[in-house]
């Protein structure tokens, strides 16, 4: 059984600090060159392997991230 | 399939809790107060206590933690969140009460609070997020500041001799007869944060034992005092912090 995800980010709230990046086993999400209205470079989305497994969002201190899983 | 055909609210596997509010956190970026934030909401959530949870913010960087928790909380003077919480756990003894409070906060200010409130072994869950430094002021040297770590107030490093040794007061605390339930737990990986959630509701659980103090330390990172981005804080703190604040229980009650 393999599962498909992806996730929803909050780009306004994200403060670019990269954590989330370190937890993703899939390396499907980086830092992008965009920065938000505050100045940071927010975090996107850059392959489509997510499995939804839900590490970023669990390390994410603000919360900005949204999982969401499908059975495949 | 297409990132539209996942999208729906029936797939959905995480999303922030609702006992935290919207409010932006003021946070520095990577910090773990907000991922300690997170799971202390997450576990209020998942044990139905909203209306039933009163905390105590401390003064410090989680100061402003009535502004992000949707339960009510009061705001301490410095140091002094244990003492306000056994009031109002003896006032209000079906209540559920915790403190959440940083190192400078628990362990300099209010080290009488907290070593008093743990012997006297009051039923409440302390909070304590430990990140070796005072984050808010600007980074000056805590009393849990490592032996050589660099801060403002110590810019060649601590050293021993004048700055005395870090207080590592978990172990402390555990040392009482008043405290049920004494854990040391970090936020920096995935595991870990699961661990530490189950941590902190394994601490809430046993207040409805009244059996007395848990006691939750969460080594966290400081990447704004440190000077560091917050991925290399977090690698320092797991080469620098968790040798000298080795992680796990200290204290577990003996199953009967």
């Amino acid at each position: 059984m393999a599962f498909k995800g992806t996730i929803v980010i909050d780009t306004e709230k994200c403060k670019g600090c990269g954590v989330c990046v370190t937890g993703c086993p899939q390396k499907c999400i980086a830092l992008g060159k965009k920065a938000n209205k505050k100045g940071y470079n927010h975090l996107e989305i850059i392959a489509d392997t997510c499995i939804g497994c839900a590490n970023c969002a669990i390390l994410c201190p603000d919360g900005v991230i949204e999982v969401y899983k499908v059975k495949v | 399939m297409t990132r539209e055909e996942i999208i729906k609210p029936e797939n959905l596997v995480y999303k922030k809790t609702k006992v935290l509010t919207d409010t932006v956190m003021h946070f520095c970026p990577g910090c773990g107060h907000g991922t300690t934030h997170k799971l202390v909401a997450e576990v209020i959530e998942e044990m139905g206590i909203q209306s039933e949870t009163l905390g105590v913010a401390p003064v410090g960087c989680a100061v402003l933690a009535y502004n992000y928790f949707d339960v009510d909380i009061v705001e301490a003077a410095h140091g002094r969140a244990p003492a306000l919480a056994t009031a109002m756990k003896r006032l209000r003894p079906e209540k559920f009460v915790f403190t959440y409070q940083g190192d400078g906060d628990l362990a300099a200010i209010g080290t009488g609070e907290t070593i008093h409130a743990c012997n006297r072994g009051e039923n409440i869950t302390i909070i304590f997020v430990n990140n070796g430094i005072y984050g808010m002021t600007g980074g000056q040297m805590a009393p849990t500041t490592l032996e050589g770590m660099v801060t403002s107030t110590s810019p060649y490093g601590r050293e021993q001799q004048f700055n005395g040794h870090p207080l590592k007061i978990t172990e402390l605390v555990a040392q009482l007869p008043g405290t049920y339930y004494v854990t040391r737990q970090a936020v920096y990986t995935p595991a870990l944060v699961r661990k530490a959630k189950r941590a902190i509701r394994q601490a809430f659980e046993y207040q409805k034992l009244n059996k007395g103090v848990s006691f939750v330390e969460i080594v966290s990172n400081c990447n704004s005092g440190w000077k560091m981005s917050p991925v290399k804080a977090n690698e320092w703190l797991e080469e620098n912090m968790l040798p000298f604040y080795p992680l796990g229980d200290l204290k577990v009650p003996e199953k009967e």
